[in-house]
């Protein structure tokens, strides 16, 4: 059935597109069944038996300190005080074990998205081909409302945290891809060029020049990923990703005002705490990465004077 | 093969080399061929290289010369197939690379070419040292080796020291000596140098300028440098390729150029040339008219000069080593007093070397009128500089229309 009618009024026939999706959806379930029982199955294990366990394991005290010296190591210790006093309000809350279970969805999420988007994002910088490929297939994926995702995800993964994960990926996976094709893109053309005129390899243009020279955009686009990553796990709560957009789906389920703004109020904080350590990483102020610097050779004694200049011949009189 | 792979005549030999930048660069060469011009393509891209064809010997530093846009670069990047070439060949120590897959090209830029870039293209995430040893560890050299390596190249240019240093805490000139560190490191037979000056002001330019000829004369490399600054090419070049618009329009040594531009071009060129501090004392030397013997007296002197109408001579012993310079009236005062020998006659000849710039000889000339002797280290008489000849030399040969005009009223 291609045409089912007409439109309204203008005499275009009515193009059913939202049926062959869902066509497509259908077919994949039913032929890719246990791919996605894979898939599903993973996601679960890493997230809630992995990650979740690991973050609920220590006291909740301890593990605000441990996120607080985390902070102090990467930036300073006034974003470590930060750290304290917004971990301790989560608690203060109650949303603690909220908190960590969407901190381990967003973790994972964001996990999978840069092995994604990370190896696309180079291919696009490799080839305008790809890129103009790739482009409008994240341009979908962003802009697509949220929630759209959210149905024909629970087709396939069923109700649950994989589901969660899934439509978070989606949401996040666009600025990963598009981060990581500037940096490369931006890496100065001359330097990428004495690269290859010393017969480097492209693995070695790669990994020695692109990839260190564009880390610093990429980490610009980790902290979007993690960003959207964190908005689109309250939405997944209503799909019964629990954690915090667990509890805000309860909150508009029941009309409870202080629920709600409890559990948003936790999501704020952990977006903030997210934005300020990986900002942190990305522009590397931090102790940390001086501490990495130093392993490189200190450098040694610099001679006072600039390198001698060569005499100039002058007329010799007989 | 391998034998003429060994000892090649040449370093590099580029023949009839064309690069295109288009949607259909082989098409475009095909109607560069059958004449069509540059500016014919324009619509379809650029014809960056047009029909260039060169041969540079080892050991010698090839300048290509040219305004901004006439393809410098891309010629250059086609030497290390960086930019491969559309058409024709280009043969590196005997080897076309053109011909070659894309490993042995790799391995033939580890082995055999290294590049200097103008805006240095330093890795800013690296340290100088790490910038320096770069090719060893693209290679595969051990990392204490590679270490010693570079440390070894940052001192050849008087960087030792500064291995731990991050780039970004250099001067500009020092960040070219990096360059040229992590070039040398390499320990290649040919260096490729894209203006590799050009973005240092003056005065460090001329530094790196000398450590250049200096290193090159202690290492003896094949050097192809651009430059779109005449004087600079000159100043280094042993032959010049002067490029105009993708075309190769002349190729011949700074003399050759100075003095038989090839057309407008290269003579609008040559115009704003400081000619005096291109031209060196042994390119315009001239043999003596004659030679006095030291051990000759006064009546020779009088008789050689009368017979070749000169009023000064230069004084030689048997090994033709330099002692000076008689002047007519002195000899005539000389002959009057019945002296036998040249002794109180003899007067000092200013004498400069070979290699000296015509910009040095000016001071001396103005105060001798015998002009300026050329000796060569060990004092030999190589040649001489009447003033005449020396501000012939330092004259633009091409005549100017200012002389024509005065020349038309005269005969009016
Ligand atoms: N990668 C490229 N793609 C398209 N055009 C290019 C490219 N590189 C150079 N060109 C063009 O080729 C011409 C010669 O450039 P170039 O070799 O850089 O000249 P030069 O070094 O003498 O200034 C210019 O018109 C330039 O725009
Ligand atoms: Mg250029």
């Amino acid at each position: 059935m291609m045409f089912a009618g007409e439109t309204e009024g203008m005499g275009i026939p009515r193009v059913a597109v939202g049926d062959w999706i869902e066509t497509g959806f259908n077919w994949a379930r039913s032929n890719l069944g246990e791919v996605f029982a894979l898939m599903r199955n993973g996601l679960e294990t890493l997230t809630e038996d992995w990650l979740e366990t690991l973050l609920t394991w220590p006291d909740a005290l301890v593990l605000s300190v441990i996120f607080a010296l985390l902070a102090w190591m990467v930036r300073d210790w006034k974003l470590g005080v930060l750290t304290l006093v917004l971990m301790v309000s989560i608690i203060a809350m109650d949303q603690w074990d909220n908190a960590m279970a969407t901190l381990a969805l967003v973790l994972v999420a964001t996990g999978v998205a840069l092995v994604i988007a990370i190896p696309v994002g180079v291919l696009a910088a490799k080839s305008d081909r790809v890129s103009s490929a790739v482009r409008p297939i994240m341009d979908l994926m962003q802009t697509m409302p949220a929630l759209v995702w959210l149905v024909p995800v629970v087709t396939l993964f069923s109700i649950g945290v994989p589901a969660g994960v899934v439509a978070t990926l989606i949401f996040c996976l666009p600025p990963g891809v598009r981060f990581t094709e500037l940096g490369i893109r931006q890496v100065d053309r001359e330097v990428v060029e004495a690269g290859h005129a010393f017969g480097s390899t492209p693995g070695q243009i790669l990994f020695r020049i692109q990839l260190p020279l564009a880390v610093k955009t990429i980490m610009a686009g980790v902290n979007q990923v993690i960003m959207l990553a964190l908005s689109m796990a309250v939405i997944a709560g209503f799909v019964g990703a629990g954690g915090l957009g667990g509890e805000v789906a309860r909150a508009i389920g029941s009309l409870d005002i202080a629920l709600g703004f409890e559990a948003g109020l936790s999501v704020v904080v952990l977006a903030i705490y997210l934005d300020r350590v990986t900002a942190a990483v990305g522009d590397g102020s931090g102790i940390l990465t001086k501490l990495l610097r130093r392993r490189r050779p200190a450098p040694e004694q610099v001679s006072a004077t600039e390198p001698a200049g060569t005499d100039v011949p002058t007329v010799k009189n007989a | 093969m391998s034998a003429f792979e060994n000892n090649p005549a040449s370093a590099v030999r580029v023949q009839n080399v064309y690069k295109a930048f288009g949607k259909r660069p082989e098409s475009m060469v095909k109607r560069l061929k059958d004449g069509a011009t540059r500016e014919e393509l324009r619509s379809q891209g650029t014809a960056a290289v047009i029909d260039a064809s060169f041969d540079v010997p080892p050991g010698e530093i090839f300048v290509v010369m040219g305004l901004s846009g006439s393809g410098k670069s891309t010629l250059i990047r086609t030497l290390n197939g960086i930019q491969p070439a559309t058409s024709g060949s280009v043969e590196i120590f005997g080897q076309d690379i053109t011909k070659v897959n894309t490993r042995r090209l790799r391995s033939i830029r580890r082995e055999k070419i290294s590049m200097v870039f103008q805006h240095f293209a330093l890795m800013p995430h690296r340290t100088v040292g790490q910038n320096a040893a770069y090719s060893l560890e693209v290679r595969g050299v051990n990392r204490s080796e590679r270490e010693k390596r570079a440390n070894d190249a940052l001192k050849l240019v008087g960087l030792g020291g500064y291995g731990g240093m991050r780039p970004d805490e250099l001067s500009g000139g020092m960040r070219q000596r990096v360059g040229l560190a992590r070039a040398l490191a390499a320990e290649t037979e040919l260096m490729l140098m894209d203006e590799a000056f050009s973005a240092l002001d003056p005065l460090i330019r001329k530094e790196m300028q000398d450590q250049l000829l200096e290193l090159q004369q202690d290492l003896g490399k094949t050097i192809v440098f651009i430059t779109h600054d005449l004087n600079e090419a000159m100043r280094l070049g042993n032959r010049i390729a002067m490029m105009r618009d993708g075309r190769i329009v002349q190729i011949g040594t700074t003399e050759q150029i100075l003095n038989d531009p090839a057309n407008d071009y290269v003579a609008q060129f040559i115009q704003d040339v400081d000619r005096t501090r291109v031209l060196t004392a042994g390119e315009i030397k001239e043999p003596p008219v004659a030679l006095l013997g030291a051990e000759q007296g006064p009546r020779a002197a009088h008789r050689l000069m009368r017979q070749h109408q000169t009023s000064a001579l230069c004084v030689v012993n048997q090994s033709r080593v330099l002692q000076g310079v008689v002047y007519e009236h002195d000899i005539a005062e000389g002959v009057a007093a019945g002296k036998e020998t040249l002794a109180g006659l003899l007067k000092p000849m200013p004498a400069a070397r070979e290699e000296t710039y015509l910009a040095e000889l000016m001071t001396a000339a103005s105060e001798h009128a015998a002009g300026l002797a050329v000796i060569d280290d060990a004092g030999k008489l190589l040649g001489v500089i009447p003033r005449v000849t020396l501000l012939n030399a330092m004259a633009d040969p091409t005549p100017t229309s200012s002389v024509q005009t005065i020349h038309q009223e005269v005969a009016a």
